[in-house]
């Protein structure tokens, strides 16, 4: 179980950070993902215009490689509830490699509003102390200006690939492609207070555009922002989505969810992923040598120098087989033991 | 005469290890006090030529450099007869560093290379008292810890991973008492094999090779001593040196400075940060000077952590002649650590993920481990 949110509170006490409590409406901040499964969470002030595929380039994860992260890593890796993603949730074990981006903005506030892990209170604490807290569970703070575009191409590598997790986030529960009912252009978010539900429904945008929430309705994602004086919702939408057609609600906003007890072991015992990655590590390396300047140099050699470098994969590959037959063993194990003879 | 104080002398038992003052382990002088033999290169070129593939890189380096009747084994495994191996942890703290995995990733290696069984014990009884740690919580660090050990890839298929509080009893525990009249001591019973019934059942000629640091000599020295009066075979031990700390060569690696090692549950950035700052330099303390005089190789920690986990042989001759000569900085040494680390440790990770408490569950079921 995730942190709650008086234990956060009593552990910035003891980091003698000065906050101060509001009880308000919910604001909650983006959580995304690429296509490797690494998580970031993308905190921006009101008025920021954040543009989730020119991230994904600066990023270097290429133009569509970032969108948002389904309703289940939510609560499987920040362990927070539904509309409260925020940057304290990386304070559990669980968060250890979700990325943090700040929006630069955050330091010019004299401070800024934040959700303790739950939605029905925010802090304001301003970005000095925000540091310290992520400091002390280890992170470092990392503030970008997220309206910049700079152009990434072959001499301008992307200026914030050192934010990219070093490795993926493990789900109990795969996240396999999303479907198209996954791509909900409209954005539901849950507003709540203590005193009445407030419901919106925040409509897709284009890019270019910011966008008002309207009216929502029990969520599939995240949202958020914050600014210094209170909170307003702001809404990222992935990019991939602005060609389609605006889908009806609800009944899409259901996701759908992996067969109940998946667990992580199938993946690893995929025939099918073992395969494409064996064959995609080979392939990366015939054609990262495979180049004219290789041909030129290595002539005739350039056959065995492909063929001793796919060679040197083997340990790579045998750890990786490693793997998939352990799995694929403690899964026989698991079937023997839950074996009931049959009755005759 | 001349008498050698005791401080003079550099301690090396299973609780303590130190240098003679300034200095570092003497290996030599530990092989003749303890009276074990060097594994010498014919014996290596002997496993190679035995196991039909190139012998582990902590041989070619002389990190595990020592042994006791090891031969013996290979001779038996010669003649068709196979062996069984031994190795185990003492679940104290949650974090395994490198250190740690050296022993490890060698049995894995020994596992696969000779394609033979492996128990492996995790002495959380023996924690919880001497750490004053609640059953519960050893029993939970065992569990913790077995997932690291399993992520180092050991065949499930032959592996057998207990606990002591989930597993003592039956033939373990009569083999205990058996060995306990003679010796007061309990990490034995391992090393024989009818303490496996459901493993090893009418193999009690079978013998156990037991990878482990020298400084654990001592112990399985008395289990040796013991076996011949119950009729087993003596363990067969094969013994590395220490793995050393970030900050030098003066001892062994200590959980309570967190950055005396580099853990498995460090991040990449981690790795730099430690090894960039942490590691000890062998090199001068100018360029001028390092150009000059070339890198210390004797004290260098990157270096020697290149020894251990570079596999290419003919890069680290590479590094070590530029290095030594002055023609290659310490800088450059440390970012090519840092990436073998980053990677070992990325691997790690992965395989760590795949692990679940099935898998644990699985190797620690009661079934017959074919030989």
């Amino acid at each position: 179980m995730g942190l709650t949110k008086e234990q956060l509170l009593a552990r910035l006490q003891e980091l003698q950070i000065v906050f101060s409590q509001y009880e308000h409406p919910v604001v909650l901040t983006v959580e995304a993902q690429d296509k490797k499964q690494r998580f970031y969470i993308v905190s921006a002030l009101a008025e920021t215009k954040v543009d989730l595929k020119v991230l994904s380039q600066r990023l270097g994860l290429g133009k569509g490689g970032l969108r948002m992260a389904p309703e289940e890593a939510l609560a499987e890796i920040l362990q927070v509830p539904l509309g409260c993603v925020t940057p304290f949730a990386l304070v559990n074990d669980s968060a250890r490699n979700v990325s943090l981006l700040l929006d630069q903005g955050f330091k010019s506030q004299e401070c800024c509003f934040f959700h303790p892990l739950s939605n029905d209170m925010s802090i304001a604490l301003n970005a000095r102390d925000l540091d310290k807290f992520l400091n002390s569970i280890g992170k470092t703070p990392a503030y970008v200006d997220l309206e910049a575009n700079p152009t990434v191409g072959k001499d301008q590598p992307p200026d914030l690939a050192n934010l990219v997790p070093s490795d993926a986030a493990v789900l109990a529960v795969p996240v396999e492609k999303q479907g198209s009912s996954q791509g909900s252009e409209k954005i539901h978010i849950s507003v709540n207070n203590q005193q009445n539900a407030v419901t919106g429904y925040i409509c897709r945008m284009h890019h270019n555009d910011t966008f008002r929430p309207k009216l929502s309705s029990r969520n599939l994602l995240f949202v958020h922002c914050c600014d210094g004086q209170s909170m307003v919702l702001m809404c990222i939408v992935d990019l991939s989505l602005a060609s389609k057609a605006v889908k009806p609600s609800n009944a899409s906003s259901t996701k759908e969810k992996s067969s109940g007890a998946a667990s992580s072991s199938i993946s690893y015992a995929d025939t099918d992923k073992f395969v494409e990655e064996i064959l995609e590590k080979t392939k990366s390396i015939v054609l990262s040598e495979i180049k004219e300047e290789n041909a030129e140099k290595y002539r005739e050699q350039l056959a065995t120098l492909v063929s001793n470098n796919i060679s040197k994969l083997g340990v790579e590959l045998k750890n990786i087989a490693t793997i998939f037959k352990n799995t694929a063993y403690t899964e026989g194990f698991k079937a023997g033991i839950h074996h009931q003879p049959k009755r005759t | 005469m001349e008498q050698k104080t005791q401080e003079e002398d550099q301690i090396v038992t299973p609780w303590e290890v130190a240098a003679e003052k300034g200095g570092k382990i003497d290996y030599d002088k530990l092989i003749d006090k303890f009276g074990c033999q060097r594994l010498d290169q014919s014996l290596i070129d002997r496993v190679a030529r035995l196991t039909g593939r190139p012998p582990h890189v902590f041989l070619r380096r002389g990190v595990f450099f020592a042994h006791r009747d090891f031969s013996d084994v290979l001779d038996a495994y010669e003649r068709g007869e196979k062996f069984y191996l031994y190795t185990g942890r003492g679940p104290s703290s949650e974090a395994l560093h490198l250190g740690h995995l050296v022993p490890f990733m060698f049995t894995k290696y020994l596992q696969d290379a000779f394609k033979v069984p492996l128990v492996i014990q995790l002495t959380d009884d023996e924690k919880c008292m001497w750490k004053n740690l609640t059953v519960e919580e050893s029993q939970r660090l065992a569990r913790e810890n077995a997932k690291d050990i399993i992520a180092c890839g050991f065949d499930v298929s032959r592996t057998f991973i207990f606990s002591d509080f989930d597993y003592v009893g039956g033939s373990f525990y009569k083999n205990m008492v058996r060995i306990a009249k003679c010796v007061t001591y309990n990490k034995a019973a391992p090393s024989f094999p009818s303490s496996f019934p459901h493993l090893f059942s009418g193999k009690d000629s079978l013998r156990c090779l037991i990878p482990c640091a020298i400084d654990q000599d001592p112990y399985f020295r008395m289990t040796r001593d013991v076996a011949p009066r119950l009729g087993y075979h003596k363990p067969a031990l094969i013994e590395s040196s220490f793995f050393p700390a970030l900050q030098g060569e003066t001892g062994k690696m200590s959980a309570s400075d967190p950055n005396s090692a580099i853990y498995v549950t460090d991040s990449a950035k981690d790795i730099k940060n430690k090894v960039n700052r942490y590691a000890f330099s062998g090199g001068q303390d100018s360029i001028e000077n390092h150009r000059k005089y070339g890198a210390n190789l004797e004290v260098d920690i990157p270096v020697k952590y290149l020894g251990f986990f570079l596999d290419d042989d003919a890069e680290l001759e590479h590094i070590r002649t530029e290095y030594g000569a002055g023609r290659m900085l310490t800088g450059e040494v440390k970012k090519r650590l840092i990436e073998v680390l980053t990677e070992l440790v990325e691997r790690h990770r992965r395989a760590r993920a795949a692990v679940t408490d099935e898998s644990y569950a699985c190797m620690m079921g009661s079934r017959h481990a074919p030989l």
